[in-house]
Parts: C-alpha cells; sequence; structure tokens
C-alpha cells in the first residue's frame, strides 16, 4: 500500500509538471505538443549533471543543480517553439512533432557522443545516476519521499498564483483568449507568449528529469518517455487548463500509473491474474476514454494555435 | 508658444494601403476640444480603418496626427493611450471569460510586487459606473452579459484610464433602442465634462440627434464636414452616397398566395435559463408576403430562428415546408427545399472568416455540378465567374474581389455578401435576421428593394427585426414577439410606433392564430 502511495504521487508529480507545462504554452496562446520532447532534453541536462558532479557537490547544492538545470534545458529546447510559431507564425501542431522527433533523436547523438567519448567501447545511451539518485530519497518509514514531491507541490502553487493572482498571469491569460483585446490595451503579446513558452519549456524540462529518476537509477535515452508528454496533455485537458484541476487529475493518472508497478503486491490483484501489459496500458486507455468524455465541454483558451496577427479583426 | 490648439485631434493627410486598396485616400479629420463628431460613410468607406490609425493598430503610409497642437506619431495603441485617446471597437475586445473587472483593469493593472491589487480597482469602477450611469455587474465573466453591458465595459475601460478622446466604432448597431437612448445621454454627459467623442453610426437620426459636426468619407476620400444644425438627413445621406437616398420604401400591394410555411406549436429550449425560450409559437407564412418578427432583442427571436432553421432541435411542435414535414430535416435538406437563412450573427453562422470570398459565396452550392465535376473536383472557373456575377450584382466591395479573405473585407461588406448568396439561390422561403444590421442608408435601400422583389417574384419572406422603422416600412404583416410567445399581429398600414412599442414591452397582447 505505501509503495502505491509512493508511486503513485512520483508519477503524479510528473504528470501534474508536463502538464503545467502544457497549460502555460496554452494559456498565452501556443499548443506545445512538443512536450514529450522537452521532457526528454530536460532529462538529459539533468542526468548529465548527476553524472560529473554528484561526488563534488553537497546534497542541497546538487539537487538545486539538478532541478535548475533541468528546467534550463527544457526552456532553451522550447525556444525552438518560441522562434518558429510565434516569430514565424509556423504551424505549431507540426512545430510540436518536430520538437518531438528530433529531441529523441538529438539527446540519443548527445548521449551516445559523451559515452563513446568516455569510453570507445560504450556505444549505449545510457546515463547512470544511482549514487545521486539517493540523495533525492528520504526514508520515512517503508516510504521513499523524493524532494521531487515537495518541488512540484512548491510550482503547483506556483503556476497557481501566477496565472490568477498576479498581473503576468492575467495579461498571459488574455494574449491566450484574444490576442487582439490584449494588445488593444498596449501588451505586447510576442513577449507573453515567449514567456508562457518557456516556463512551458522549464516545467517539461523538470518533469522529465522526475520521470526518469522515478524508478530506475540509469535511462537509455533512446527509450524516450514512454508517451508521458502527452499523457500529460491528456492530464491538462481533463484538467481543463487549471491548475487545481491538474492536480487532481494528474493524482488520478499517477494511480493507475503507479498500478502497472505494484499490482502484484496487492493479493487481490495478484490473484486476477491480469497480464501486466494491461496494467502498463492503464493509463493511456483511460486517457482516451476521459478525453471522449470530456474534451467536449472543453474550456480551452480560445486562440491557442493561431499565431497572432496583429491586423486580423 | 501660441495659444492652445481648439483642436483634441487633427489627422492630416492620412493615407492607408491595404493589398488592392486604398481604405483611406488623403483623409483629414478635425476633433474639436469638448465635441461630439460623427463619422458617416458607406460600408467599406474606411472608417475603421481611419480610427485604427487614430489607436496605433494601423500604421498610415503618408500624414500627420496632432494631439492638442503637439505633433505625435502614434505606432502602438500604448502611445494612444498614454495620449488620452480610448476606443470603443466595432467588434469589442473583450476576453469572454474574465469578469468585467478584469477586463477594465487588463493593461492597466494596480499591483503590489506583483501582485494583482483589486480593491481599488473595483472602488473606482463602481464609482465611475454611478457618475455616468454604466449599469454593470463587475463580477460577472462576459460571455454570460448582455452586449448592451459588454459595450458598457468598453466604455468603463476607457474612462478607467481617464481618457479624455473617446471614439465610438459603431457603438449603437447591436444596442437595442432604449440602450442607444441611454448611450446617448451618456455620450452627451461625457461630452459636458469636456470629453472629445468620435462617434461612428448608420444612422442618420442619431447622428442628428447628438452630434455637433460630421465628417464624411466615401470610397475611401474626404468629402466634408458640416454642423449638425446646418443641415438636413437627406444633405447627408447624398454626400455620403453621391446620390438621393429614398427613405421611404416603396411598394405595391401584396399578392398573397399559398402558405409556404407552416409553423405549429413550436418550443424551444434557452441556453440561458431552464425555461423554453419560445413558448408554442404557431406562425404561418404565405408565397407572396413579408413576414415581421418583431420585438425587443432577447425575447427569443433568436431561438426560433434556431428552431426553424434547424440549428437547434425542437422541444415540441412541428414545421412544415410547401407542405411537407421538415421538423427533423438537417439544414442541407432545408436548404435544398429552398429554405435561405440570413443569419443573425455573421461571423458564426454566415461565413467561413478564413475562406474567400467566392468560397464563401458558394458555401451552399459547391456541390451542384455547375461547381463540382463528375470527379468530384471544384470548377475553379465557374465559381471565379459566378462569384464575380454576384460581386457586380450586388455591388460587394472589398480589396481583391473573389479572393478576398472574408475576414479582411468590412462588416457591411460581409453582410451583402451573405445577402448576395441567400437570395441568388432563389429560395421559396428567405429567413432574414436583422439583414440590414451594420449597412448604410444606401444598402439598406438596397436590400429592401431585394426583400420586396423576392415578395413581388411570390415567394415567402420572414423578417426577424429590432428596427422599429425597418418593422414599420417592409413588412406586411408583423407579429410582436414578447417572452418567447406571439403577444399580437398587426397591420403595418394601420398601427403605430406607440402602439407596437407597447405590444413589444408586454403592455398589450391578444389571441393569435396561425
Ligand atoms: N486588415 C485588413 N486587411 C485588408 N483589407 C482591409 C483590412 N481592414 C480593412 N480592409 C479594407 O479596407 C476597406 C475599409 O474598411 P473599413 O473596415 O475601414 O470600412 P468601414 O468604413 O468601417 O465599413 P463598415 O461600415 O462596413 O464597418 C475595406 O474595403 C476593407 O476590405
Ligand atoms: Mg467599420
Amino acid at each position: 500500500m505505501t509503495l502505491l502511495v509512493q508511486y503513485t504521487l512520483i508519477f503524479a508529480s510528473v504528470l501534474i509538471l508536463v502538464a503545467l507545462g502544457g497549460c502555460f504554452a496554452e494559456h498565452s496562446g501556443v499548443i506545445n505538443l512538443g512536450l514529450e520532447g522537452t521532457m526528454l532534453v530536460g532529462a538529459m541536462g539533468g542526468a548529465l549533471t548527476m553524472r560529473y558532479l554528484t561526488d563534488k557537490l553537497p546534497t542541497f547544492a546538487l539537487i538545486l543543480l539538478v532541478i535548475l538545470i533541468s528546467m534550463a534545458a527544457g526552456a532553451l529546447y522550447c525556444s525552438l517553439l518560441a522562434v518558429a510559431s510565434i516569430n514565424l507564425k509556423a504551424d505549431q501542431t507540426i512545430v510540436g512533432t518536430a520538437l518531438n522527433m528530433l529531441g529523441i533523436a538529438g539527446v540519443t547523438v548527445v548521449v551516445k557522443a559523451i559515452n563513446t567519448a568516455a569510453n570507445p567501447d560504450d556505444v549505449s545511451s545510457v546515463i547512470n545516476y544511482g549514487a545521486a539518485r539517493e540523495k533525492f530519497l528520504v526514508k520515512l518509514g517503508d516510504f521513499e519521499f523524493s524532494w521531487f514531491m515537495l518541488v512540484t507541490l512548491i510550482l503547483l502553487v506556483a503556476a497557481y498564483v501566477i496565472l490568477y493572482k498576479t498581473r503576468f498571469g492575467l495579461r498571459m491569460m488574455a494574449c491566450g483568449e484574444h490576442p487582439q483585446a490584449a494588445a488593444s490595451v498596449g501588451i505586447n503579446v510576442f513577449k507573453m507568449r515567449w514567456a508562457g513558452v518557456l516556463i512551458s519549456g522549464a516545467y517539461g524540462g523538470l518533469g522529465g528529469i522526475v520521470f526518469i529518476m522515478a524508478g530506475a537509477s540509469e535511462w537509455r535515452f533512446e527509450y524516450g518517455v514512454a508517451g508521458f508528454g502527452f499523457l500529460s496533455l491528456a492530464v491538462m485537458i481533463f484538467g481543463q487548463w487549471k491548475p487545481q484541476r491538474i492536480a487532481l487529475a494528474g493524482l488520478l493518472f499517477g494511480l493507475f500509473r503507479a498500478l502497472s508497478n505494484v499490482y502484484s503486491s496487492f493479493d487481490f490483484l495478484a490473484k486476477m491474474d491480469i497480464p501486466s501489459p494491461v496494467y502498463n496500458m492503464l493509463p493511456y486507455i483511460i486517457s482516451l476514454i476521459v478525453l471522449a468524455f470530456t474534451s467536449k465541454s472543453s474550456q480551452a483558451p480560445k486562440a491557442e494555435g493561431i499565431p497572432y496577427d496583429k491586423g486580423m479583426r | 508658444m501660441s495659444t492652445p490648439s481648439p483642436y483634441a485631434i487633427e489627422m492630416l493627410h492620412i493615407t492607408k494601403r491595404f493589398p488592392g486598396i486604398i481604405a483611406n485616400d488623403d483623409v483629414t479629420l478635425q476633433l474639436k476640444q469638448g465635441e461630439i463628431h460623427a463619422l458617416l460613410g458607406e460600408n467599406g468607406a474606411g472608417k475603421s480603418t481611419l480610427m485604427s490609425v487614430l489607436f496605433g493598430l494601423y500604421q498610415p503610409e503618408e500624414g500627420e496626427i496632432y494631439v492638442k497642437g503637439k505633433k505625435v506619431e502614434i505606432n502602438d495603441p500604448n502611445v494612444a493611450n498614454e495620449l488620452g485617446i480610448g476606443m470603443v471597437h466595432q467588434h469589442f475586445k473583450l476576453v469572454e471569460c474574465f469578469t468585467v473587472l478584469d477586463n477594465i483593469i487588463l493593461g492597466v493593472e494596480t499591483t503590489k510586487g506583483g501582485f494583482l491589487q483589486k480593491d481599488e480597482a473595483r472602488k473606482k469602477v463602481m464609482a465611475l459606473s454611478e457618475k455616468y450611469g454604466l449599469r454593470v455587474d463587475p463580477d460577472a465573466k462576459i460571455q454570460d452579459i448582455t452586449v448592451g453591458m459588454q459595450q458598457r465595459t468598453e466604455i468603463l475601460k476607457m474612462l478607467y484610464r481617464d481618457n479624455e478622446i473617446l471614439i465610438f466604432d459603431e457603438p449603437t448597431a447591436v444596442l437595442t433602442p432604449q440602450e442607444i437612448e441611454e448611450l446617448m445621454q451618456i455620450m452627451k454627459n461625457l461630452a459636458a465634462e469636456g470629453k472629445s467623442i468620435l462617434f461612428i453610426s448608420h444612422k442618420l437620426a442619431e447622428i442628428m440627434a447628438v452630434a455637433d459636426r460630421c465628417s464624411v468619407l466615401r470610397k475611401g476620400k474626404y468629402i466634408g464636414t458640416v454642423e449638425t444644425k446646418n443641415t438636413t438627413m437627406e444633405e447627408l445621406s447624398a454626400m455620403m452616397v453621391g446620390r438621393n437616398v429614398n427613405f421611404h420604401v416603396e411598394k405595391g400591394e401584396a399578392k398573397v398566395g399559398k402558405p409556404v410555411l407552416e409553423v405549429r406549436n413550436m418550443s424551444v429550449a434557452s441556453k440561458v435559463h431552464k425555461n423554453n425560450a419560445v413558448k408554442n409559437v404557431s406562425l404561418t407564412v404565405h408565397a407572396g408576403e413579408i413576414v415581421c418578427i418583431a420585438g425587443i432583442d432577447g425575447n427569443g427571436q433568436t431561438e426560433f430562428v434556431y428552431g426553424l432553421t434547424g440549428l437547434e432541435p425542437l422541444v415540441s411542435g412541428s414545421v412544415k415546408m410547401l407542405g411537407e414535414d421538415i421538423t427533423k430535416a438537417k439544414i442541407r435538406e432545408r436548404s435544398l427545399k429552398g429554405m435561405s437563412h440570413i443569419p443573425e450573427d455573421r461571423h458564426k453562422h454566415g461565413l467561413v472568416l478564413d475562406y474567400s470570398l467566392e468560397d464563401n459565396l458558394v458555401l451552399q452550392r459547391y456541390f451542384e455540378p455547375e461547381f463540382t465535376n463528375k470527379a468530384g473536383f471544384l470548377r475553379r472557373d465557374n465559381i471565379r465567374k459566378y462569384a464575380e456575377k454576384l460581386i457586380a450584382e450586388y455591388d460587394i466591395r472589398s480589396g481583391q474581389g473573389p479572393v478576398t479573405k472574408a475576414r479582411a473585407m468590412s462588416g457591411g461588406n460581409q453582410q451583402k455578401a451573405i445577402i448576395a448568396r441567400e437570395i441568388d439561390k432563389g429560395p421559396e422561403l428567405l429567413v432574414a435576421v436583422q439583414p440590414t444590421r451594420g449597412l448604410d442608408v444606401g444598402a439598406i435601400e438596397g436590400v429592401h428593394k431585394s426583400l420586396i422583389s423576392q415578395r413581388d417574384a411570390g415567394k415567402a419572406v420572414l423578417l426577424v427585426s429590432l428596427e422599429l422603422d425597418e418593422v414599420m416600412d417592409v413588412p406586411d404583416r408583423i407579429l410582436v414577439m414578447y417572452e418567447g410567445e406571439i403577444v399580437g399581429e398587426l397591420d403595418p398600414k394601420k398601427t403605430t410606433q406607440e402602439e407596437l412599442g407597447l405590444y413589444m414591452a408586454g403592455a398589450k397582447r391578444d389571441e393569435v392564430k396561425a
């Protein structure tokens, strides 16, 4: 049972972070379909940091640095989306898809190159961070608390406060709903959208490192992130683009994902003798069902996906 | 320096080009301090464009702007704002899912360390609302409030910014007569306080009532400025269209034929509240007559038309056209049976804004052999020819002709395109909902003529209108709708505007048989 809670919380953290990332971009008016790639790039940033700096830094500094570098890597990667879709007015769906393909390929190439440079016989795309991973965990009895859970909670509250309590949030959401209206009161739509996309990248990148560290002590980057970027979009839609609801949706989806890790420790589930791939499929199947029923009453930002054109009426 | 300029705004020799069209061609406009100045011109004459230039949304290619005697460059709405210029746009610029208060403060929020401080803002908004009689609910969301309240929100937005120069782009086109009265009073109050107002309208009576002076544009060119007290409506409209406009609708006797549309006991659900918006309505429209549904906006006319045209399902009742039951027919089937619909909301139901004009003109006919060959490909050449024919016939003006994006057309010309498409289809029944909204007097005359020629050709016309003059002049029969019911049938030749008003306000009602 403790294990179930633990896995639920850690997977929920991933989904919530990445969904909030999607949410920031969309509230500013840009659809970020490239979250899958963004996660991977963020994860690589964090993993490399751990590979080189684990012994050299005190625990707190290491944790902070891993978090910051993952976020920075994600944000940097998403600036590609920003340039293409905001400044060059490219189709956001296509750019997002391209970012996903580029993400997995690019990261694999980089990690392989680094590995081969260190050891000519090593052509794998694996980074090991087992030693560092321990430092992120605190044992509370059976329960392994991860500092990422706390960080997620803080960033969740931050997202709520930023969106609904600050001038920045009000202006950004105006750009996602009606950019012409925002521009007519002197808001710089381009700047706000850039901000939305960069924040989106930061949240997505952090989600990436949390994801690969959720249950493994090394990661083979050519495997990608198992569709968690897209799952997070489902969480975002189910959460109706609102941080509070995204948190709940993330917990729900996280629970289903966690089941596949721990179902065998529940006697009644183990007895049912359902093959494990069925559990693995659960979150994805649930997301299809949920979206089929909820996307109709969608409260998506009205102007998302449409490049801003000043003269449009 | 010299004496202060008597002008709040001077726009001198402004030229603004769009692809294929000169929207403003050497236009000069001078707005005196504290006056209400009307801007008049046909659809597409360039009024909105000129105002957008003043507001910093477009940059003119040529010309100069002076504010209070000082030369300025307005290249951004921020600059306009700093100069004290505020604007209510023809299509409102409000964020639908925000509250009234959030929309008002957007862009000029009071903050403490980045956090919003709304209490003070709320006090200021309520004080302004009180002072000018601009009733709003600061916590209601824009999507839930009436157009009238949305407009008051827009006005409060300008006042909240302490703007001294106020631009109103067709503020009255979407208001009910009562709301128009209120707005005119508010404008007079504002002017009396020393604010300078620029006001665009197609309604000459309004201009005569509130404006001190009026400038006229025609096809992008400046025609002249007159004092309203020294002019007449006839003179203004002649300046505007370059010919005399006949305000009175000429028509002969109706030759009423067999019933074309028979609606029995129709009820339609409301989207806003739980009750039915249309309650048990029955009516008949015959060939060769124009029947008008009159009433104050929001009394179920919209829902009635949705039910009739198939946009919404009926709760109960039946619709028959030419004797055939079409209660459950699809929209395409209704269209093929000969129903045409000029919708109330031209952006939502009338046009695909990002399609070209020619594609919009064949929206209901593209599948006909004339426009699609046997292999299923569009016959572009025929579509082009057809579009060009309609453009010429209905005088649809646009920058690039058939290939202009509908979005880039002026509001009035978008409306003309829909009317052309719906009438040219050769319908048995024409359902026209506020067909003249946003049109200039010349175009209104044209639309009324087309409605009457439909009637004279033996077709049935169902007109839904909020405009009293139109209700009195155009139809052969008036049905008044109040709170979802037909409460009176009047003969326009025998009734008066006062009597009509009593029915519309619910003060009088009769039993009406279909
Ligand atoms: N953004 C744009 N791109 C291209 N053409 C435009 C654009 N805005 C306006 N036009 C064209 O400029 C002309 C003037 O348009 P404008 O909206 O100023 O007319 P208007 O006088 O306000 O008309 P209405 O009474 O119908 O609102 C029209 O022919 C229109 O098609
Ligand atoms: Mg206009």
